[in-house]
């Protein structure tokens, strides 16, 4: 849980409450000006009503220039951010053609598989150039290749499930998955902090949705045993089923999952667990295999495994891996399998051949380096933005780690002063997270080196000290440590 | 002995004696429909002792007992659930035939060529030189994936080229990009629908539409397939008499060329009721944009219609660009909203820069060379003829739509039947005149109630003795199933 000092919580509230009645204030005069010259269509309900885009036109447009930088080269340990003006107060940003050699803390290039690879990129291109680049076909249809039928194959000796089966996009995995496994009379236990496209699906899928304590065990079995005693609601028939879904790595947290308490959990209850690995799956585990492997929980466990491709693999796409019977079901009913056009060829390549690297298939130990390197790159640079005294989220040997800002002043800040010393961060704000956590989010890859790990850490300390974002004591350094007990004895 | 006696009869007397002249009071004394009746206020005063003593009383409640740990313990034990997923049965174990080489017009399944009419290649533009280079190139630039959302660093600048040349091209403001086509319409629906809105959707339309109306909360309203007059009804009976509506949102949603029919929706007719009734319009052109139209801008143009009265357009880039993901074009206004509201555009990794890449030259291949358009025209019209009198099936598509849709002409009674029988169709053309074809499968999920059918995709890319073979070979398969039965 993350405690916000009372001071931040007070001064943050009063930012927003400031921003909010200028807001209004604004509103009032383009009310007038509006009224005065007619210019909404006549009969026709306005397409937002009221307060619904009041936060993009009031809030996010001052600070739009952080997010949706546009880039010109491939997302890799450094990349050139293009630069953008406004001519009119952020309303608008146009594009120049200047550009910035910025280092990459934002993008989910876990291994570094984003750029081009000596093993991968030559094959995708050969792929590409006997499979084109599409299959305009759905998978039943006339869209699955001999490719497609190897990816799947090679998806589940990696995740080490019995079968898996693959569609082009992660979002449209979960929100496409849950509506065929369960629907009304069934229970979807949830992590309140889930990605969209869970609670999406879990929408969809018509299912009563009940939500636990962010990584709560303890919570989780209070819920479950709530749920199975009390039954449905109103009829109080006993669920048909449960299914508890968590994620690997929370993306807006850098939090593991407490998979093994978890596990036990719904065992004892007979709930089903989904994990949904986008973040976890190849950038943790000593061979690359996510949360299970890293925790050492056994796949049989899990019922239902999810993951995507855009992350450590640098493709595109998602998949689900489980039980032979789960897949040929799946394949039977799931309508992304039926009606969304298949993974593109050269993606799918992408994704064996980034596999094989990972394993070590391609005959080099490339793949257990870039694991080992992630892994030191994401707890050296942890560490050291703890000592420097950031209040910085997550577990260690996660790739992901947010650094608390709090104050919604401090986002933009912190955003601009890392952008001009060339060190490219992102930062997010509501609405994907609660409005008062607002927090800067650093990716670590493995293609980073130690130098621009260093060179990240001077410059966000640097930030750090100007925005007033070290919120905890900076640890002393060790040769000031050191010489102090020098001095001692 | 006896005075005891005689003492207590005299008490009982008294008593007695005292009761009767209680009752007996001239007060007391009441007559009801002319019956004297004594003593009643004795007993109603009585009666409303008791009341008052009640009243004074709490209302019985039973006692509330939780669940005990034990119980709930024994209720936990007890409970057994669903499997997780219903047994697998014969037909789940379908597995679609595997493609050893591009799907173009012609591919190989098993070792042997095929005609396939699977690929809505519409254009033929798979595995057009043009395309395959920028692709290249731009694998060989930006690799493949983008690592990240648009908000967060996934934003490449053939992201944005390629919204500003569909935007360009279609005679729009501004467009946005999907990363995958089924996502476009369950994003883009629920971004502008909300709960208490109207709308009014057609019943065939495809499941990305249905989820999204799903998710949208939104008060939805079916017509009949492609039926202008239900449609009209509905409008009507929706907005009459009713001021509220004047004040809530409402949109009709239509497909252009319909997935699960092959049917054109007529917009200018859509157009005209929707401006008498004052509604917006969700127009899907998955499968019509590079189709209709003398320049393959889709329905709009098909139909002669100005885009900018149409107020949102959809499209999926997986049909006739030969491309994957999808887009949404309209107004700054309309795409400018969805960049914060569109769960599938904000939570979800952008599309691989080299698929954006071969989208912009596929647009660009496309205004360069109409002659594919008509290529494509007289291909649907040489299909369409050859296949006028197969026995057992009939054409329901438009005659302008790509999608050839055949449909039975004697249902079984069920879809599942139907589709049986089609899929034998399907299955005797693949194994023994080697013409590709696929049936309509529904998924478990899907509302949508229309027959079945096969579907051939037209492609530019088909010669003519690729059509003239699937003709035949269709009439030889249809009368060598429907002889069996």
């Amino acid at each position: 849980m993350i405690t916000i000092p009372y001071l931040t919580a007070l001064t943050t509230y009063f930012s927003y409450g400031l921003l909010f009645a200028f807001g209004q204030f604004r509103d009032f005069f383009r009310k007038i000006v509006d009224w005065w010259s007619h210019s909404s269509l006549q009969g026709y309900a306005p397409i937002c009503l009221g307060l619904e885009d009041f936060y993009i036109r009031r809030l996010y447009l001052r600070i739009q220039d952080c997010f949706n930088r546009p880039i010109s080269s491939p997302p890799d340990a450094w990349f050139d951010v293009v630069e953008r003006i406004s001519n009119d107060n952020n309303k608008t940003l146009k594009r120049t053609t200047r550009v910035n050699r910025c280092l990459n803390l934002g993008s989910y290039n876990y291994l570094g598989f984003a750029a081009a690879d000596e093993y991968c990129t030559p094959r995708v291109i050969e792929t590409l150039r006997k499979f084109s680049a599409s299959t305009c076909s759905t998978r039943v249809d006339g869209g699955t290749t001999t490719l497609h039928a190897e990816l799947e194959e090679c998806v589940a000796n990696f995740v080490e499930k019995p079968a898996a089966i693959v569609f082009g996009m992660g979002y449209v995995t979960n929100s496409a998955i849950l509506p065929v496994l369960i629907g009304k009379g069934g229970l979807i236990i949830s992590d309140s902090l889930n990605h969209n496209s869970i609670v999406n699906g879990a929408r969809g899928s018509g299912a009563t949705i009940r939500v636990f304590q962010h990584n709560t065990p303890s919570h989780l079995e209070k819920v479950l045993r709530d749920q199975i005693a009390e039954g449905q609601p109103r009829t109080h028939r006993p669920w048909k089923k449960i299914i508890v879904v968590v994620e690997g790595i929370y993306s807006m947290e850098g939090e593991l999952c407490k998979l093994p308490e978890i596990v036990s959990i719904c065992k004892k209850y007979k709930a089903y667990v989904y994990l949904d690995e986008a973040h976890s799956i190849g950038a943790v585990g000593k061979t690359g295999r996510g949360v299970c492997e890293l925790l050492s929980v056994d796949t049989a466990d899990v019922d239902v495994m999810m993951g995507t491709f855009t992350k450590s693999f640098g493709s595109c796409g998602g998949y689900i891996a489980g039980s032979k019977e789960l897949i040929q079901y799946l394949k039977y009913t799931c309508p992304a399998h039926l009606y969304a056009t298949s993974v593109s060829p050269p993606a799918a390549q992408q994704i064996i051949s980034s596999i094989k690297v990972i394993l070590g298939e391609d005959g080099s130990s490339r793949g257990a380096q870039k694991l080992a390197r992630i892994r030191e790159n994401s707890n050296f640079f942890r560490s050291e933005l703890q000592k420097m005294g950031f209040e910085v989220l997550g577990d260690n040997d996660s790739p992901v780690m947010p650094i608390m800002l709090y104050n919604p002043a401090k986002i933009p800040a912190f955003s601009r002063e890392c952008l001009k010393r060339n060190v490219a961060v992102v930062t997010v704000a509501f609405p994907a997270t609660p409005l008062l956590l607002a927090r800067a989010r650093i990716c670590i890859s493995a293609a980073h080196s130690r130098e621009d790990l260093i060179k990240a850490l001077e410059v966000i300390s640097t930030v750090g000290d100007m925005v007033g974002v070290k919120y905890f004591p900076a640890e002393p350094k060790k040769q000031q440590l050191e010489g102090d007990r020098f001095k001692l004895d | 002995m006896d005075t005891m006696l005689s003492a207590f009869e005299t008490m009982v007397k008294s008593v007695s004696d005292w009761v009767t002249l209680a009752c007996d009071t001239p007060f007391a004394r009441a007559v009801v429909f002319g019956v004297p009746i004594r003593g009643h206020l004795l007993v109603e005063g009585l009666l409303l002792v008791v009341i008052l003593f009640l009243l004074s009383q709490k209302s019985y409640k039973p006692p509330k007992r939780p669940l005990t740990k034990k119980e709930v313990d024994e209720l936990c034990d007890e409970w057994v659930p669903e499997p997780l997923i219903p047994t697998i049965s014969e037909e789940m174990k379908y597995e679609p035939p595997v493609l050893e080489s591009a799907a173009g017009p012609h591919t190989v399944i098993n070792g042997k060529e095929v005609v396939n009419f699977t690929s809505a290649n519409y254009l033929g533009l798979l595995g057009n030189d043009k395309l395959q280079e920028s692709c290249t190139k731009a694998l060989e630039k930006y690799g493949v994936g983008s690592c990240g959302p648009r908000g967060f660093y996934g934003t490449i600048d053939v992201h944005l080229d390629c919204e500003a040349r569909i935007a360009k091209f279609l005679g729009t403001s501004d467009s946005i990009l999907y990363s995958y086509g089924l996502s476009t319409m369950f994003s883009t629906i629920p971004a502008f629908c909300k709960k208490g809105d109207i709308v009014v959707v057609d019943e065939g339309v495809h499941w990305g539409i249905q989820n999204g109306l799903h998710l949208s909360r939104s008060t939805i309203i079916y017509f009949k397939h492609n039926d202008m007059t239900s449609l009209q009804s509905i409008l009507e009976n929706v907005t009459h008499d009713n001021k509220r509506t004047k004040k809530i949102r409402r949109y009709i949603i239509v497909e252009a060329i319909y997935q699960n029919s092959g049917q054109v929706a007529p917009l200018d007719e859509i157009i005209r009721l929707k401006e008498k009734y004052r509604f917006r319009v969700i127009l899907d052109e998955s499968n019509s944009i590079g189709v209709l139209g003398g320049s393959g801008r889709g329905l709009t143009e098909h139909c002669k219609v100005p885009i900018e009265k149409v107020d949102i357009v959809t499209a999926a880039m997986g049909h006739a660009l030969a491309t994957e993901g999808g887009f949404c074009t309209g107004s700054a206004r309309v795409i400018d909203h969805q960049r914060l509201s569109s769960s599938g555009y904000v939570f979800s990794a952008s599309l691989p820069p080299y698929l954006a890449s071969a989208a912009i030259t596929a647009i660009d291949v496309l205004e360069d060379s109409p002659n594919l358009i008509t290529k494509l025209k007289d291909n649907i019209a040489t299909l369409r003829k050859g296949l006028s009198d197969v026995k057992g099936l009939e054409i329901v598509s438009h005659p302008e739509s790509p999608i050839v849709f055949l449909r039975l002409k004697k249902s079984t009674g069920s879809i599942k039947g139907d589709l049986q029988v089609l899929e034998d169709i399907a299955d005797h053309l693949l194994k023994e005149h080697d013409v590709f074809v696929a049936t309509s499968k529904r998924a478990i999920v899907d509302k949508c109630k229309l027959p079945a059918g096969i579907r051939l995709y037209v492609s530019a890319a088909h010669t003519e003795s690729d059509l003239g073979r699937a003709c035949e070979s269709l009439k030889k398969a249809t009368a060598r199933i429907f002889e069996g039965q």
